[in-house]
């Protein structure tokens, strides 16, 4: 313990000496102390006239003696709680007191600083690790340091990176009108409004609030995908289906498709004059009508985008069941569907609830879709976007809207929570485990077969679609072939060396290098959440898991213009450059790793986390060795979701994406917008298949995990 | 878990940072993407500047401005329609650049003088609607030729046009027809013309779009996007409605408080010469070029063969006009039915 935060008030004092403290302008790293005053560790800056940085670097110093000093255990780790918190609250405050170009407090007069940078970072975290060490050695979190710097860690990363921001957004829900100062006298009844919450259309005449429609899609989108997703699932995993790659392949597929190209399909279909519309009109004589341009195509469209997901929840914990409970259950003499209805369902409830809370979440913030096939069918996400970039900017409308949206998300979070109740799902125990999946009876197979083969060929007709449109000239009226729009975006030139002269290279290579390095950081952050969630017990848990699930619940245009807003200047000073886009990406698609991570983590019986730790390994041993090797399928879902996420999310990147880090998703929006469907769609072709080289890539690295049965299916 | 994390997290800091190099002019562009590529690559050809463009749409630039105001990222902003560039100045987002417009058309000097040098005119899109030829005579509908002729019922369910909250042409149209047949009898006019409307859409061009693929028969929006659709292939004709219409200027403005101000002008010089705004036609920019010089299509709509509103740019373009119209407009307008759901 001692050693542990001995090390840590070490480290951050060498950053305080050595490491520059300002983010500078030629790079994070630059050693160019002498021509580059903000280049300069901190203890230099303090030579400039810079004496507020003297607080943290005492703290650190503080702590360090405090380890050597002989003095009592719990004095001294009182000592060291003291020292981390004044530090870290020293640090905070002079970042928000005195600020670079334009003093928001000029309390301090002319005191300005740039943004803080890799020292500042280093020393930050040193204290931040020093306090939870501290914390850790006055019994709190079991006397685990382990425990309480993970602890300390995610909730210093969620509060710097999910709070902070949105104070910015929320803030204005109780603006005034005309800068007239803050108040609840405007914000009540805009939130209530009768436009927001109207029943019209169900009482016949007029239109719904959006905040109506936005809840009746997500219950409908969540019910839907869950129930899908689970047809998939125990296709997957409880009956003897031959093509279950190509399966496979097809749920994968809509979660790597770019935004607008499924509305896009679905119009070239079901449209008016689309091609089975059309066809249908011919053979049946049926009108055509605008049907799709509402929320049933909305709805659609989002069962196509979001069943994968549920389905990548479902198919761990489907997977997971033990055995042996089924077996147990058929030797009690219960038929097949007995035990799947009282056995193996009952099980799958943390699955099922989490994969209905991420499809209803993510319905609530889809963008992409209402966008293209709303019609006048107006849902919360899109009257946020408007409010923000409309005719008339309305900031406090899309905060105000932002609240509702979030409001809804924490009642479905909480529905959820009391239907799981207190009950244990754990059924990967340390046990001798062995035996067969019960296969499904003859009726419920059946069902999962007429659900899951029509949909499936019904996924795969549109992509087929895709992929036909990217090779013809104009897509849906003059079908002749060409490459053209895959040379216009993906021209290379062999001459004097290898030239990307096509327009997408740019924006391609930036997008999958952001990916690249968002996934692996997203996966651990949610799998670490998930493991403190589920295995460790400390106050304030369930406040600390709801706050993980924010930023996924609020829509991404508010999460762009709050990250603008508050990392534009400094002391965090981020806009333009490919950090922001990694941390929001991070941020925005940790609570599927978290879901996924808890789903697949509560069915590990804790007998196995006590038998490492009894055999003496510590929770960071146990952790390592003990849980992650069980976790497979959890990591792969967090790192591939995320890896595609952030090649595929459109309405948060919109204001943070800058000219020299341009994403995918920005330009094809732009050729969408200009009509240029046929580059459009090419690059979406191009993205899907780096994305599946990239999914098959990391199933390859992680694999499966070996539970010591065979995936087989009693027949 | 610690250590990997804050190497990582380091890492990506310095990869970013040290992408990040100065002497380079930032341009955020809110024409058609194709547009702002060619500019930028002739724009560094003849002068040697390096130009980053990014591609977003002026609600989307506005909002970032404002959010960025103090210590903003880009340097100039280029192209989309004027009404955001005139609030942008209001609001002293932009500055003025400071480049000579005497040899430009008139409706830019217009426009720079009204803004006080600060966003300076780069082309004029007509109003207009399309519709499209195959799904009209299917229906047996005679085509439209007058704003008023839109307002008969035979149109019933048959038009498209975008929310005039959420898109700057829908707003264009709204206070074209305001001007053109004075307040209420506008109100009354759009009234009739909604009843026929069977969609407002969020996006400006996305009408325009769907007529050409026979989503809707017809469309409102802007002529020169029409244009191009046509020449794409699609089976529609354009209409310059009889009674006259409106138009939207597009413009350039640098950004207050850039540091590369002298780039930034040498880009605002560019974009209104004739030698920058003549290739469009080679990506397909109908719209009409500030620069009397500049090439154009004969396809494309003129402004002397169309009959033009004199557009009161600073009327409508101010913020209290704007809360007044949409206002009315949601009440009288869109609660006045009309957008059916087949």
């Amino acid at each position: 313990m001692t050693r542990t935060a001995t090390l840590w008030s070490l480290f951050g004092l060498a950053a305080f000496l050595m490491l520059p403290w300002y983010m500078t302008t030629g790079s994070l790293l630059s050693f160019d102390w002498v021509s580059d005053a903000p280049s300069r560790p901190a203890l230099w800056q303090l030579g400039l006239g810079r004496w507020w940085l003297a607080g943290p670097g005492l703290a650190l110093l503080a702590a360090l003696v405090v380890g050597v000093l002989p003095m009592p255990p719990v004095a001294r780790a009182r000592a060291w709680v003291l020292s981390g918190a004044a530090g870290l609250a020293l640090l905070a405050g002079q970042g928000l007191m005195i600020l670079g170009a334009g003093p928001r407090l000029a309390i301090l007069g002319e005191a300005s600083q740039p943004g803080m940078g890799l020292g500042a970072l280093v020393v930050a975290l040193s204290l931040l690790f020093v306090l939870t060490t501290g914390i850790s050695a006055m019994g709190r979190g079991r006397g685990d340091a382990f425990v309480t710097g993970l602890v300390g860690l995610i909730v210093a990363l969620v509060g710097v990176f999910v709070f902070y921001p949105m104070a910015f957004i929320l803030v204005q829900a109780f603006a005034l009108k005309d800068g007239a100062g803050f108040g609840l006298s405007e914000f009540l009844p805009r939130f209530f409004a009768t436009q927001t919450w109207s029943f019209a259309c169900l009482t016949g005449g007029g239109y719904c609030g959006p905040a109506v429609n936005s809840l009746v899609l997500g219950i409908l989108t969540g019910l839907g995908t869950t129930l899908l997703g689970l047809a998939f699932a125990l296709v997957f995993s409880r009956t003897d289906f031959r093509a279950k790659k190509l399966l496979r392949v097809l749920t994968i597929l809509p979660i790597i498709t770019p935004p607008f190209v499924i509305g896009l399909a679905l119009i070239l279909l079901f449209g008016r004059s689309g091609t089975l519309t059309e066809f249908f009109a011919w053979a049946f004589g049926m009108e055509k009508t605008r049907w799709l341009y509402g929320f049933w195509g909305v709805w659609l469209a989002q069962m196509l985008s979001f069943t994968p997901i549920a389905f990548l929840v479902l198919i761990g914990v489907v997977e997971g069941i033990s055995p042996s409970m089924e077996e147990a259950s058929q030797t009690l003499d219960a038929d097949r569907w007995q035990t799947f209805r009282r056995v193996s369902l009952p099980l799958m409830r943390p699955g099922l609830a989490n994969a209905f809370l991420l499809g209803f979440i993510e319905s609530l913030a889809d963008f992409g879709n209402p966008l293209v096939l709303g019609g006048n069918f107006n849902v919360l996400s899109t009257e946020i976007y408007f409010a923000i970039v409309g005719t008339v900017a309305d900031p406090a409308k899309a905060a105000i809207l932002s609240m509702i949206l979030l409001a809804m998300t924490l009642g479905a979070f909480v529905a959820q929570r009391r239907w799981l109740g207190k009950k244990s799902y754990a059924t990967v125990t340390g046990k001798a485990d062995n035996g067969q999946h019960a296969s499904l009876n003859p009726g419920l197979k059946w069902t999962c077969y007429l659900t899951v083969l029509p949909w499936a060929a019904f996924t795969l007709m549109i992509y087929l679609l895709i992929l036909f449109g990217s090779f013809v000239k104009l897509w849906g009226y003059n079908h002749s072939f060409t490459l053209e729009h895959y040379r216009n975006a993906f021209r290379i030139v062999m001459r004097n060396g290898v030239h990307f002269i096509g327009s997408a290279w740019d924006s391609y290579f930036s997008t999958l290098a952001i990916a690249a390095i968002a996934a692996p950081l997203t996966a651990a952050v949610g799998l670490a959440t998930a493991y403190l969630l589920v295995r460790q017990s400390f106050f304030g848990k369930d406040a600390f898991e709801f706050s993980t699930m924010l930023s996924f619940a609020i829509p991404g245009t508010v999460i762009g213009v709050a990250y603008v807003m508050a990392f534009n200047f400094p002391p965090i000073e981020l806009t333009g450059t490919a950090v922001i886009l990694v941390l929001v990406f991070m941020f925005r698609n940790m609570p599927v790793g978290v879901r996924g991570g808890i789903a697949a983590m509560s069915q590990l019986d804790r007998s196995l986390d006590e038998a490492s730790i009894m055999l003496g390994a510590n929770s960071f041993t146990t952790l390592r060795r003990v849980i992650l090797p069980l976790m497979g399928p959890a990591i792969l879902a967090a790192m591939t979701y995320s890896f595609v996420r952030a090649i595929t999310s459109v309405s948060a990147v919109i204001f943070l994406v800058s000219a020299r880090h341009n994403l995918a998703t920005n330009f094809i929006v732009g050729r969408v917008e200009n009509n240029e469907y046929g580059i459009a769609i090419a690059y979406s072709v191009v993205l899907i298949v780096t994305m599946l080289l990239a999914i098959l890539l990391l199933q390859a690295v992680i694999g499966r995990r070996r539970l010591r049965r065979t995936d087989r299916v009693a027949v | 878990m610690k250590y990997p994390t804050i190497s990582a997290l380091a890492l990506t800091a310095a990869m970013a940072a040290s992408a990040a190099s100065a002497d380079q002019l930032n341009v955020v562009c809110s024409n058609e993407q194709t547009w702002c590529d060619l500019m930028a690559q002739n724009f560094k050809i003849d002068t040697g500047i390096d130009v980053a463009m990014v591609r977003k749409s002026t609600g989307e630039v506005l909002a970032q401005l404002r959010a960025e105001k103090g210590n903003p990222k880009v340097d100039v902003w280029w192209g989309g329609t004027g009404d955001p560039h005139i609030i942008a100045a209001s609001e002293g987002l932009t500055t003025a650049s400071g480049a000579d417009v005497s040899g430009l058309l008139g409706w830019a000097q217009n426009m720079t003088e009204m803004t006080e040098g600060r966003a300076i005119g780069v082309h004029v899109g007509l109003l207009g609607f399309i519709y499209n030829s195959e799904v009209l005579a299917e229906k047996g509908l005679a085509a439209p030729a007058c704003w008023r002729d839109l307002a008969k019922p035979d149109y019933k369910g048959e038009i498209q046009v975008a929310n005039p909250n959420s898109s700057g042409t829908a707003y264009t149209e709204l206070a074209t027809l305001v001007q053109l047949f004075g307040e209420d009898e506008a109100f009354k006019v759009l009234a009739e013309i909604g009843a026929n409307v069977n969609q407002y859409t969020k996006s400006g061009s996305a009408p325009v779009k769907a007529t050409a693929r026979g989503e809707t028969t017809i469309g409102i929006g802007f002529m020169h996007d029409m244009v191009k659709l046509k020449k794409e292939g699609f089976p529609v004709e354009l209409v310059a409605p009889c009674e006259g219409t409106g138009y939207e200027l597009g413009a350039v403005s640098v950004v207050e408080g850039t540091p590369n101000l002298e780039a930034a002008k040498k880009w605002v010089e560019y974009v209104i010469s004739a030698e920058g705004q003549s290739p469009g036609l080679e990506v397909g920019v109908y719209n009409i070029p500030s620069n009397p010089d500049a090439a154009t299509d004969p396809d494309a709509p003129d402004m002397a063969s169309i009959k033009l509103i004199d557009y009161d740019f600073a009327t409508y373009g101010a913020s209290d006009t704007r809360e007044r119209l949409l206002a009315r407009w949601e009440t009288e307008v869109k609660n006045a039915g009309g957008a059916i759901e087949e």
